[in-house]
């Protein structure tokens, strides 16, 4: 069995809790105990029906102020899948979260209600999935029972968002017409909409093809920890434990150690489970080099002729997260792969508008949940791809060095 | 593991995320120490640890809070378990705090909330500055909201509103003097992962997670064993009953589920079936208000 991430954006108007709820229960995955104090909050609050986001929404003011604050994750299983479901709130406010729960996705479904069609939020969803480069994309339509399951709304709306999503460059967009609250074409086709050929939301979910979103090409083990066992029958042992970013590894290979450059080959790939002939995106391993040479943590090793850029001057799309902005001149603490460094923001070229993607040349700072371009200057070199070719070597994080807070994360659209 | 599709089944998926949790913690924090309490979870976790670093020892001791109400197969379980991988055993007693007045005792005679102030206590004089603990974000909906890497203040407070925001696999922790770092590496994994990587890695665990037969009294719809910590009440009666329990915690509130699963195969099947939460079905503490996890938490709680 394999596993499926996926990230929700939509706002409650839309739906979105009564389609987890969905999910969960036709899954079998709420239970009773879960359901009666949903059901008893939803009493005490004199809600007219019982309202299935109480099941995410965790936290006391959340529960309290009826929204949902935080990414929330939720966990189902099929007999041929385990979903993670990282339910994100969908107002423009909680962009950050959006992009937290979409990070890790493997794919995303942005709702739409069907009787309002394509509204600023949609695309605002729908660009952040692209930003993050989320492989699959699902358009989920909505009420589709108080358009009378008319296939012209749903067919206008399809055609409106497809051709959006072509700006967007995204990979592989499914458009499904559903209704959540009475189930149409969540697990099983709908009789109510004889007209659509296409598969169900779940059973999409569970056959989407996954095994080819990692970069199997480039090379990419970034050096997480060095293993050097304080032990008399083991004095020579000397190994790079990490999770490969990228490629595929192989004992024998001729590798490149970055930022030094050096070449050896690897002697072998070892689990405590025993030795594996090869390693590839994600799994956690220890490589043993055949020459001792001086390796430590955020180092690189990849291919001598495939390598990432060696680079302190970087430039990415960056989503700001705190109250205070971001501002040319700055100083950051930056965290890429397992490399630590200091940054300072030399430019910001454009501050992006999410609803209509106009980009302000002229602004001058990035606030809350802004997105923009920008350009840092490293104290030590990156070892860097751009987030297109590779999410995990293209991605990093932005921390303030007084309050140690996360307050920006950055997608690298070049390197040099 | 189907290697030729380069495709990696949820476990190992699962187990490829701790484990890197585990070598991220051990790079950039100095004093770490893995919370044990000899429940399948932190038992789970000393194998992911031991996997991180293998062949070198873990680099960090294990440390047990304990309340003093103990059941006594999960005790002797610990020391074995310990004096096998060899690592050093922190034991923060709720007993010994109470006889020198750093908590009391409640009402109650739950030691549940005074567990912390003792480990807030520990992490304090022996400056450890993560913790691992073996929560999952399945178990409950406070936990479901809380990071892989959650910071705590020089309290040991959380602040759910104010939590740094987790992208890809980067973590953040980095802490000022006095602050840590909670750790979760099983926070993506169910109830049901924990069984199927305890069946697929043959882990032990206490004789009390399979079904045995037990002297127990039934108290609000829940079955807790008659031991020295929990007694029948007047209109309680015991009786013997075939259970097993799905938690282990403080011995006077963790309740048996009646089941007959003695393997770990039965057990699976009797999870995979089930309608009830595991802490809905077997504890005392969660019963308190809608919010008493995200409040104990607050307070400093694992």
């Amino acid at each position: 069995m394999d596993l499926l991430r996926f990230a929700t954006a939509g706002s409650v108007d839309d739906g979105k809790s009564t389609l987890i709820g969905r999910l969960l229960y036709d899954s079998k995955a709420i239970f009773t105990d879960q359901l009666e104090s949903v059901e008893r909050t939803s009493q005490q609050r004199g809600d007219e029906y019982t309202d299935l986001s109480l099941l995410t929404d965790g936290l006391r003011a959340e529960r309290e102020q009826g929204i949902t604050i935080d990414v929330a994750y939720r966990y189902f299983a099929t007999p041929r899948r385990k979903f993670i479901i990282a339910d994100t709130p969908g107002h423009i406010q909680y962009t950050r979260n959006m992009v937290t729960g979409a990070s890790t996705a493997d794919l995303a479904i942005v709702l739409v209600d069907a009787r309002k069609g394509m509204v600023e939020q949609s695309r605002r969803h729908a660009f952040l999935v692209s930003l993050l480069r989320v492989p699959h994309l699902v358009l989920a339509v909505n009420k589709m029972d108080l358009v009378d399951w008319s296939q012209e709304v749903f067919e206008g709306i399809e055609k409106e968002f497809s051709s959006f999503a072509t700006k967007l460059d995204v990979p592989d967009l499914t458009v499904v017409p559903i209704s959540a609250l009475h189930g149409d074409n969540i697990v099983s086709r709908s009789p109510n909409m004889p007209w659509y050929e296409g598969p169900s939301l779940l059973h999409h979910l569970e056959h989407v093809h996954i095994a080819s979103d990692r970069n199997l090409v480039d090379v990419r083990f970034p050096v997480q920890y060095v293993i050097r066992p304080q032990s008399l029958q083991r004095t020579d042992y000397r190994a790079y434990a990490g999770q490969v970013a990228g490629g595929v590894l192989k004992a024998g290979d001729e590798v490149m150690v970055l930022p030094s450059g050096f070449t050896t080959r690897i002697a072998a790939i070892e689990t405590a489970d025993g030795p594996v002939g090869e390693a590839f995106a994600p799994m956690s391993v220890t490589v043993r080099l055949e020459d001792e040479i001086d390796v430590s943590r955020g180092d690189m090793i990849c291919r001598p002729h495939n390598q990432p850029a060696v680079a302190q001057d970087i430039d990415a799309m960056v989503c700001w997260m705190a109250e205070t902005p971001l501002v040319p001149g700055q100083k950051l603490a930056i965290k890429h792969t397992t490399r630590s460094a200091r940054a300072l923001v030399k430019e910001l070229q454009y501050r992006l508008d999410v609803n209509s993607l106009h980009r302000d040349d002229t602004a001058t700072q990035l606030g809350l949940n802004d997105i923009g371009r920008v350009r840092l200057r490293t104290t030590v070199p990156l070892l860097a791809d751009e987030y297109r070719r590779n999410r995990q070597t293209g991605g990093f994080i932005l921390i303030d060095e007084a309050t140690n807070r996360t307050v920006g994360a950055g997608m690298i659209t070049s390197a040099s | 593991m189907t290697i030729h599709e380069y495709q990696l089944s949820q476990l190992d998926l699962l187990e490829a995320e701790a484990v890197h949790v585990f070598r991220e913690v051990a790079a950039e924090l100095e004093r770490p120490v893995l919370l044990f309490s000899g429940g399948k979870d932190s038992i789970v976790m000393l194998r992911l640890a031991e996997k991180a670093f293998w062949p070198a020892p873990m680099p960090f001791p294990v440390m047990h809070v304990d309340t003093g109400h103990n059941f006594p197969e999960v005790l002797e379980f610990r020391d074995r378990r310990v004096a096998e991988l060899g690592v050093n055993l922190v034991v923060a007693s709720v007993p010994d705090a109470i006889e020198r007045g750093l908590v009391a005792e409640e009402p109650n005679g739950s030691r549940n909330r005074i567990q912390t102030p003792v480990l807030l206590e520990a992490v304090e004089k022996h400056r450890f500055t993560a913790l691992f603990g073996g929560a999952r974000r399945d178990e409950e909906k406070a936990r479901a909201k809380e990071r892989v890497f959650s910071f705590r203040d020089d309290f040991g407070q959380w602040d759910p509103k104010n939590q740094r925001p987790e992208l890809w696999n980067l973590y953040n922790g980095r802490i000022h003097l006095g602050e840590s770092i909670r750790v979760f590496p099983l926070s993506n994994w169910t109830e049901l992962d924990v069984w199927h990587y305890i069946q697929r890695e043959q882990i032990a665990v206490p004789s009390i997670y399979y079904a045995h037969e037990r002297e127990v009294f039934e108290r609000d719809g829940m079955l807790f064993a008659n031991n020295e910590f929990c007694r029948p009440r007047e209109g309680e009666t015991t009786f013997t009953a075939t259970v097993r329990y799905r938690t282990v915690g403080d011995a006077s509130l963790t309740a048996a589920v009646r089941s007959d699963a003695d393997t770990v195969e039965k057990v699976i099947d009797e999870i995979a079936a089930t309608r009830l939460t595991e802490r809905g079905a077997t504890r005392g503490d969660d019963r308190v208000s809608e919010a008493a996890m995200e409040d104990r938490k607050k307070e400093g709680y694992f």
